[in-house]
């Protein structure tokens, strides 16, 4: 209800600048994926923006030929084994930072909120001298640790918000009851913080699986490979099959975009709420 | 829930524990256990990094090798090697220019779908689409819609877009900062939308009264209103500009010449390409300098920490 009419204000600039980036958003996209249906023949031979004469899908079965599904697995492994301890870690944090008192707890929250501001890519060169050291070179769980840690400061940011959006009567009621912090923590606070934690789970995820820089640097076997790695080494590899790289390109995509599309309204609302305030 | 009765206890409740000294301290021992897991995998992989990179900057490395002390030479070789202030001086034109194009767009395109029509909420789907594919994923397109032969330029038939778009080192620059605007945009579109809806609907209201026009309305009231969000997102988007390697490593390798060598690409090749690791790690202090002095100088704007001004949207 609350704001409907004011909301159409600026129609006009924004309505057009919003109809041409859909524009811009939208072309890529379609010429990604049309020209991934497309025979070598029919890219040299047609107009690029129209559609497949012969449509095939003989890109994607090399592409999945090509080591894609091991890719897939190592990402699936990187991402799952970093956002789950992220959330949990993150969750108990912003439990304590937004119940509890004390300067401990202050500077916890001070540091995590200065990590936003830190460019964590800038510490990766002792990232990898620490992983040589504790004999994780080449393995995906030298990927896992760094991500977790990189992706903290958000998730305790996003959720901290919505804990604190909890009403006091409910933690005192709660309190009442006879209940510990800890119990009120998964009783109370986890069930009413589901929606950041499905965001803070999605956006780490989306971070985690499209990550290139970690696993560039903490990885070298080709069975080690992630996606965003495999995809820039296919390429390098197919550079003149140029349907062939880009069925690669929706290959990778194509997972993310299942989630969103599963996931979707809760990342938005949850994102919406965790930046805007 | 009938709150009446439970007034009562609550008052005998908070008298007893007034009673006591500090009745929170007891509570906030036990409490503050829940941060240290959190706060191990930070201070272990971003702390200790941290200082790591600044003692690391004044030590030289191979990346293999035994890491041997330098002294400053590092330090001193930086400030007198013309390619560092040509990363430094790209990684602000890319911040700046980054900025100063996706901010108003992200902005207008927050308010339009933060109305309610059912159009609009696609539009925001389809919008979002981008954030998806990850920009290796994104660079290794652009490269293939960049084609003068193939991509775009011929599709649409017009040959003023038949440009070396890649290989032209003014150019090079653009399309990274049109590329990575076509990846954030959306993001900080989906920010401004959640902002613009939080601003309460009477102040609209009372302005129409005193006869403010839209136009006077979007920047006296929505623009003041929005202030936090700006901070929020040019905060993310600035400081993003000193994370941006995958996107351009990817699609232009830092070329052509050095085009579009950023710092934390420099920092990069320097490092793991060259196998000059003190050198590197010079640059990566940089970028952190660079990184917290924004942040602050952001915060600072808004004239209030971040915690307070999240407590004051609330």
């Amino acid at each position: 209800m609350k704001g409907r009419r004011r909301l159409g204000r600026l129609n006009l600039p924004g309505g057009l600048a919003g109809w041409l980036w859909l524009g811009i958003t939208i072309v890529p996209i379609y010429y990604i994926v049309i020209t991934s249906l497309k025979t070598q023949a029919g890219y040299f031979g047609q107009n690029p923006l129209a559609p497949p004469v012969s449509p095939t899908l003989e890109n994607y079965r090399m592409v999945i030929e090509a080591d894609f599904t091991r890719y897939f697995f190592n990402s699936a492994i990187v991402t799952v084994g970093a956002v789950i301890p992220t959330l949990a870690v993150a969750f108990m944090a912003s439990f304590a930072i937004v119940r509890g008192k004390g300067k401990f707890l202050a500077g916890v929250n001070a540091l995590f909120l200065m990590g936003l501001a830190i460019p964590l890519q800038a510490t990766i060169i002792p990232i990898y001298l620490m992983i040589i050291k504790m004999n994780l070179y080449d393995s995906l769980l030298a990927i896992i640790l760094p991500s977790i840690a990189f992706a903290i400061p958000l998730s305790v940011l996003i959720m901290c918000n919505f804990i604190r959006d909890v009403p006091n009567e409910l933690f005192e009621s709660m309190r009442l009851d006879g209940c510990s912090e800890w119990q009120t923590m998964w009783r109370l606070a986890l069930p009413l913080t589901k929606p950041a934690i499905v965001t803070v789970g999605i956006y780490n995820g989306l971070g985690v699986w499209n990550g290139f820089l970690l696993p560039l640097i903490l990885t070298q076997s080709p069975e080690l490979r992630v996606l965003p790695l495999g995809l820039w080494t296919f390429q390098g590899e197919f550079s003149v099959n140029i349907p062939a790289v880009l069925a690669s390109v929706v290959l990778t995509t194509i997972p993310v975009l299942v989630l969103y599309i599963v996931g979707r309204r809760q990342l938005l609302s949850g994102l919406t709420a965790g930046f805007s305030k | 829930m009938s709150t009446g009765q439970m007034t009562a206890p609550k008052v005998h409740r908070e008298q007893r524990r007034t009673a006591a000294p500090e009745p929170t301290r007891g509570r906030a021992a036990p409490l503050a256990w829940l941060a240290v897991p959190a706060l191990i995998f930070f201070v272990a992989f971003a702390v200790v990094p941290l200082a790591g990179v600044l003692v690391l900057s004044f030590t030289n490395w191979d990346g293999i090798g035994a890491i041997t002390p330098a002294g400053v030479s590092n330090w001193l070789n930086a400030f007198a090697d013309p390619g560092m202030y040509h990363a430094l001086w790209l990684t602000f034109v890319v911040m700046v220019v980054s900025w100063l194009v996706q901010t108003p767009i992200s902005l207008l395109l927050g308010v339009f779908t933060a109305g309610s029509q059912k159009y609009r909420a696609l539009l925001a789907v389809l919008y979002f689409l981008p954030l998806l594919l990850s920009s290796a994923a994104i660079a290794i397109a652009y490269k293939a819609l960049l084609d003068p032969n193939f991509g775009l330029a011929a599709g649409l038939n017009m040959p003023l877009l038949a440009q070396d778009w890649l290989g032209d080192p003014g150019l090079a620059l653009g399309v990274v900062i049109f590329v990575i605007a076509w990846q954030f945009v959306p993001f900080h579109t989906l920010i401004y939308q959640g902002g613009v809806r939080q601003i309460p609907r009477s102040i609209y209201e009372a302005a129409e009264i005193d006869g403010a026009g839209k136009v006077k309305q979007f920047f006296f009231i929505t623009v003041p209103q929005l202030k936090y969000t700006i901070i929020t997102s040019s905060t993310l988007m600035t400081v993003g500009a000193l994370t941006y390697f995958d996107l351009i490593f990817v699609l232009t390798g830092g070329g052509p010449g050095n085009a579009t060598r950023i710092l934390p690409l420099d920092m990069y090749l320097t490092g793991f390409r060259a196998n000059l690791m003190g050198p590197a790690s010079v640059l990566a202090v940089i970028l952190v300098v660079i990184g917290l002095a924004l942040a602050l100088f952001l915060q600072r704007l808004g004239g209030k920490d971040r915690t307070g001004s999240q407590l004051e949207g609330m």
